[in-house]
């Protein structure tokens, strides 16, 4: 049985449709990322599993009990928010135990359990401190290890990496990916940031307008992405207008010059969906001219103009010599690393 | 700095004396020090002057008028009204408004831009008018309130309100509670919105959010509110002139009555001096003490 279960949630404001038909399960010890651009839902559904928003319809389950019916004081989970929400006139160790003070845990066993969640975010010296006299990636831990002090049942992280400068939020990433794992906290993560969902999750909620648009893991999202939103939010890809050819025997799919054997259940107009990483030059393929040359250190990037359209190609910088700016190739790729879907490319 | 600032030329920053500030703010300086500095400097000197029933005002310096004030008790009991009735106005706008300013925060859109205009209209409504008001409803057997009352049978006599603290603390309370609002409004924006939330997550209820988060982070304003309304209060003229009249005198209306009725200005002059230094000392030994003791929440 599911750990956490969201079944069939929605969440209406007035005539507008925040959340439709969320239903989510969730593992004891998962980590979960609810992944989608600003305004899909994703905060709003976090609300609604801690409490600070009732559900329009559906049900919420946490161990198969209804959670909507206990109150957000009385839920038990530990939250992170974006603005981290420290209590301003209290020291970090103040505001780390104020979840145990509030469950009435003793003195003693306070103080040692502060100290302890202080020092696995690594703020260990730095009780007395107040956080506005903290950068912002201790506010952050300390924040974290307020959530986690109290061993919450589920740990609600919203956006919390999202104030934080790029080197920190890595080091952060990886550092919340290792306490997780320690302790073990069914985890649930709102970001929309592809890149802090698919190294932090074991699976990726990606959402879109109040729908879910695809649940796997980040390699499941990524390699067989369910939609073109999916593909397009998910890293950088290539759709290429392409059909499938019935005349010849076996019938194959065609884009321009490239072609392969074509897969089964398709016919007519078709959309081929190629990540960059996976398209390589070769001899024969989709003709295209280099329009740009980046070179990005462990990679090139490459803006070309084929004969399907722009398409955009990288190439590890393994120390052979690339193709130069002008210059026309061919594109070719696999057909297991391209995604195929119905219809022209929107 | 925008960017125009920044390409200015440069030369002409350093063709600018050492004078020019000093001329830019001239003109400001010149109607400070005219209209303030001078006439204040005038009422402390005032203050040391003679005065006779006969004579009028002798300008020679003695401490007739300090001595008069520091051993008469009808002046020390006029001062400790004063800040009694201010010290109560305090409490009651800290007491009220804080709350007001809050729920007024937790109000949606229009109804707190209603809400705010409703608290803030009184300030557009002069001070005499309201203390009026305040007559017309509780004045004697003739208040519209103390009428309905004793004819409904509730009361047998008038609330005494007319002529008394009560009566000038309420009115004052009312004239003052703008201030007290909107400077607690002030500190309640600069809270974190989830931080409600945030304590309500790790287990507190609503009685614990307001004790133990809100209340903290929002002393600042309450005090600051107080500092302003514990000081129009203690220098209020027209509200204690009206309620209290010449039976009930406070230090402003004191001062008034010896300037314009008694004639004795010297002494008027001393009461006002003293007034003012009070106050100022009251002021700022109380925002030196609160800015150490919440210097976490004001950073």
């Amino acid at each position: 049985m599911a750990y956490l279960e969201l079944d069939r949630v929605a969440k209406q404001f007035g005539a507008q449709t925040v959340v439709d038909d969320f239903s989510l399960a969730v593992g004891k010890g998962e980590f979960i990322s609810f992944l989608g651009p600003s305004g899909c839902g994703k905060t709003t559904t976090l609300q609604m599993i801690a409490g600070f928003l009732d559900p329009t319809r559906g049900a919420i389950r946490l161990e198969g009990k209804d959670l909507t019916a206990i109150h957000p004081a009385k839920r038990g989970l530990g939250i992170v928010f974006q603005s981290y929400a420290l209590f301003p006139h209290m020291s970090a160790a103040e505001n780390v135990a104020f979840g145990l003070e509030m469950r009435n845990v003793p003195r003693a066993e306070r103080a040692e359990r502060v100290r302890a969640a202080l020092a696995m975010v690594g703020l260990a010296g730095y009780e007395d401190r107040h956080p506005r006299r903290m950068s912002g990636g201790q506010q952050q831990r300390v924040a974290l290890a307020r959530a986690l002090v109290i061993k919450p049942s589920v740990l609600l992280l919203d956006e919390p990496l999202s104030n934080l400068d790029a080197k920190l939020r890595e080091d952060m990433q990886i550092e919340l990916r290792q306490i997780q794992r320690t302790i073990g906290t069914t985890t649930i993560l709102v970001t929309h940031d592809q890149n802090e969902a698919m190294s932090l999750s074991d699976r990726i909620v990606v959402m879109s307008q109040g729908r879910i648009e695809q649940i796997g893991t980040p390699e499941e999202t990524y390699e067989r992405p369910a939609s073109a939103f999916v593909s397009q939010f998910l890293g950088k890809t290539n759709d290429f207008a392409a059909t499938i050819d019935r005349t010849s025997a076996p019938a194959r799919l065609v884009a321009g010059s490239w072609s392969a054997p074509a897969p089964a259940g398709f016919s007519g107009p078709v959309t081929v969906s190629v990540r960059p990483e996976r398209i390589g030059f070769g001899d024969a393929g989709l003709a295209a001219k280099i329009v740009t040359r980046i070179f990005q250190g462990n990679h090139w990037l490459f803006q070309c103009e084929s004969e399907c359209g722009p398409a955009i190609v990288i190439r590890q910088n393994d120390g052979q010599t690339q193709p130069a700016e002008g210059e026309t190739v061919r594109l070719a790729w696999r057909p297991e690393d391209m995604s195929v879907r119905a219809g022209a490319p929107a | 700095m925008t960017a125009v600032a920044d390409t200015a030329p440069q030369s002409a920053a350093r063709e600018r004396g050492p004078r020019t500030p000093w001329a830019l703010t001239a003109p400001a300086l010149l109607l400070f020090v005219g209209v303030l500095l001078i006439p204040l400097a005038m009422t402390v000197m005032l203050s040391f002057h003679d005065w006779g029933q006969y004579k009028g005002i002798e300008p020679v310096f003695i401490l007739k008028n300090w001595h008069e004030i520091a051993t008469d008790p009808y002046y020390a009991e006029m001062f400790w009204r004063t800040f009694r009735i201010a010290i109560l106005t305090t409490l009651l706008t800290a007491v009220l408004g804080a709350p007001e300013a809050y729920i007024l925060n937790r109000m949606s859109g229009r109804w707190k831009s209603f809400f705010l205009l409703v608290i803030l209209g009184p300030l557009l409504i002069s001070v005499v008018a309201r203390t009026l008001g305040w007559a017309l409803l509780f004045g004697g057997n003739n208040g519209l309130v103390n009428k309905l009352l004793m004819s409904l049978g509730v009361i047998r006599a008038p609330i005494p309100f007319m002529f008394t603290e009560t009566g000038m603390v309420v009115a004052l309370a009312h004239v003052m509670m703008p201030f007290m609002v909107l400077s607690v409004w002030a500190a309640l924006q600069r809270l974190d919105p989830q931080i409600e939330n945030a304590a309500m997550s790790l287990g507190a209820g609503p009685v614990t959010i307001i004790r133990r988060i809100i209340m903290p982070q929002i002393m600042p304003g309450v005090l600051s509110g107080a500092i302003i309304v514990f000081s129009l209060s203690a220098s209020a003229f027209a509200t204690p002139a009206i309620i209290g009249g010449r039976r009930l005198k406070v230090a402003a209306t004191l001062a008034y009555d010896e300037f314009l009725n008694t004639l004795n200005w010297p002494l008027g002059a001393a009461v006002a001096t003293l007034l003012l230094v009070a106050l100022i000392l009251i002021v700022v030994g109380s925002n030196a003490l609160i800015e150490r003791r919440y210097a976490e929440v004001f950073r």
